[in-house]
């Protein structure tokens, strides 16, 4: 556990070195800069859309981490062969591609959690700012706690895409892994529409190889609540026990899956 | 000096030059209206694409349809046409069907008449039966469905049956049933719109709902107040004034005690030929609504 926890540490200071959370900054000016102008643009909507800018692009730019962080985590380790070194020590190859993952799952933390803290502190300025007949009107209140669900769900998400990332980098080029992650994320979006191709006229051994695909995918649906949170619309517990538990395992398979490959990889 | 400052003076010279060409050289082009494209037309693709981004992308088609209803409202040149404000809505609303603005908001955007709205009451009531499938226990949609109704298409049975369906909803306020009953029985009247308009201005949940609800109810008497002015012209036309008219014509004759002024305080304006009277184009109460037959109220206008 030790060593896992210091390749994980590792991983947050190279991340932090990489300038990584240079993209808080650009998420907060976003934010900002969104909710003054969207007073005068949106006719009354404007604490909705901030919460839904908030939670896209925590997810967005969440993402963008984790495929990009990711792919490189054991690639560039490889390639200028710093990772000979470290696996010289008595590290095995799981350790090290666990704490590759922890760590940067610990970036990411830090990372939505100031999300979180720039997303609050705006609606926070905007529940200030707007008198409490307007604020009667809202689906939601702005500082509804339930927000974190969003965003712990968000994180999940994120959790999953990432070793999804680290499996592709474990035996792929840079460039192919992130194509593979994203396509994976972007797929993981469809598959209800995967299960429901004999509906719209597919059938036979397409849609049976359809449906199969879409089991075997990651439902990023499962995780995805924004949109009833923003509306004030009940989620229950169970349904997001049930997300995480899914989340968990299987990013947990996929772990294994690229341990299994890098067991086997041949670092010469 | 060091090589680095030596770039920097560079790149300030160069960015010096380009604010100069800009300046001195490029004149600004003449302003032209395009046509807002809607890139997208089908809500399913629109879903599809937006992943699970489809609330943030129904917030910006919501963005884009007010600036497309305010931008043609505001144009003062060529024709105005709203083509594109229902397919902005119906990809807001497609994209986030808990959207309950966009479909209140845009009910009332649709079934505005030209030149202040595209005048498709239709579209309105499509967009707001939409709103049903997606929330049936809103019974505010059902509320809005008969004010199209009763205000845009003057059909007071279809009003009155709206009314019903949503004082059928749980949860839904009292008066509805009383809605219902006097839309049936006296639809056409212009003290009911009053009564429609107070209703919807005392339980509207939105700011800006609440606001149109007051400038409607202002219009309406404005309309009152124009119905009077009519009554003085006619008065002044039996009594041998002739066109062309003018307030000055009726103030000096003493028809008029004082300059007629709109409930917003912007002077009523008075064709010279006609003598018929509307609201000033400043006014925040034009266009004044062009009322659905038997709404009118009972002095008429000189021909």
């Amino acid at each position: 556990m030790r060593l896992v926890c210091a390749v994980a540490l590792n991983t947050f200071r190279e991340a932090v070195r990489d300038r990584v959370f240079y993209n808080l900054l650009i998420f907060a000016v976003l934010l900002v800069s969104t909710s003054l102008v969207i007073g005068q643009l949106a006719a009354g909507q404007d604490v909705k859309i901030i919460k839904d800018l908030g939670l896209a692009a925590s997810l967005l730019f969440g993402v963008g981490i984790a495929v990009f962080i990711g792919i490189q985590l054991v690639a560039r380790e490889v390639e200028r062969r710093s990772a000979h070194s470290t696996l010289a020590k008595p590290v095995s190859r799981a350790v090290f591609l666990l704490g590759k993952y922890l760590g940067l799952l610990l970036t990411l933390a830090v990372n939505i959690t100031v999300m979180a803290v720039a997303l609050f502190l705006v609606l926070a300025a905007y529940r200030a700012l707007t008198p409490p007949g307007v604020q009667a009107a809202w689906a939601a209140p702005a500082l509804d706690p339930r927000l974190l669900i969003a965003l712990g769900l968000i994180y999940v998400e994120l959790a999953l895409v990432t070793a999804i990332a680290l499996l592709f980098s474990t035996y792929s080029a840079a460039l192919l892994a992130a194509s593979f992650t994203t396509a994976i994320w972007v797929a993981g979006h469809f598959v209800a529409d995967l299960r429901t191709l004999d509906q719209i006229g597919v059938t036979g051994g397409t849609a049976w190889v359809a449906w199969v695909v879409s089991w075997i995918l990651p439902n990023l649906a499962l995780l995805d609540v924004k949109a009833d949170i923003v509306h004030g619309l009940p989620v229950p517990a169970t349904q997001v026990v049930a997300a995480v538990a899914y989340g968990v395992v299987y990013s947990a398979a996929v772990l294994l899956t690229a341990m299994a490959i890098f067991q086997r990889r041949d670092l010469k | 000096m060091s090589q680095r400052l030596r770039w920097l003076l560079g790149a300030s010279a160069l960015l010096a030059s380009a604010i100069a060409v800009q300046a001195v050289w490029l004149k600004p082009r003449p302003d032209r209206t395009l046509p807002a494209v809607l890139y997208l037309q089908s809500p399913a693709m629109a879903r599809r694409l937006a992943l699970s981004m489809d609330s943030l992308a129904a917030d910006l088609y919501w963005v884009r349809a007010l600036q497309h209803f305010g931008a043609t409202r505001l144009q003062s040149a060529g024709p105005r046409t709203f083509d594109n404000l229902y397919p902005f809505l119906d990809l807001a609303t497609s994209l986030d069907p808990r959207f309950v603005v966009a479909y209140r908001f845009g009910a009332i955007f649709l079934s505005e008449a030209p030149p202040g709205g595209p005048g498709r009451p239709d579209l309105a009531v499509r967009l707001l039966e939409k709103g049903i499938a997606a929330s049936p226990e809103r019974w505010q949609y059902f509320q809005d469905i008969g004010f199209v109704h009763y205000w845009w298409t003057g059909d007071y049975a279809k009003a009155a049956a709206a009314f019903s369906k949503g004082a059928a909803i749980a949860g839904s306020p009292w008066w509805m049933k009383s809605l219902a009953a006097v839309t049936l029985t006296q639809g056409g009247d212009r003290q009911t719109s009053r009564l429609l308009w107070r209703a919807l201005s005392q339980s509207a949940e939105n700011e800006w709902l609440r606001r149109d609800a007051q400038r409607r109810l202002l219009q309406l008497d404005a309309l009152d107040q124009i119905d009077q002015l009519h009554t003085v012209v006619a008065t002044a036309s039996a009594a041998g004034l002739t066109p062309p008219w003018s307030w000055a014509q009726l103030l000096q004759a003493g028809t008029l005690g004082t300059m007629p002024i709109d409930p917003t305080g912007v002077p009523y304006v008075i064709d010279m030929t006609s003598g018929r009277i509307d609201a000033g184009r400043h006014s925040p109460l034009w266009p004044l609504p062009t009322e659905p037959h038997g709404l009118a109220g009972s002095p008429k206008a000189p021909r």
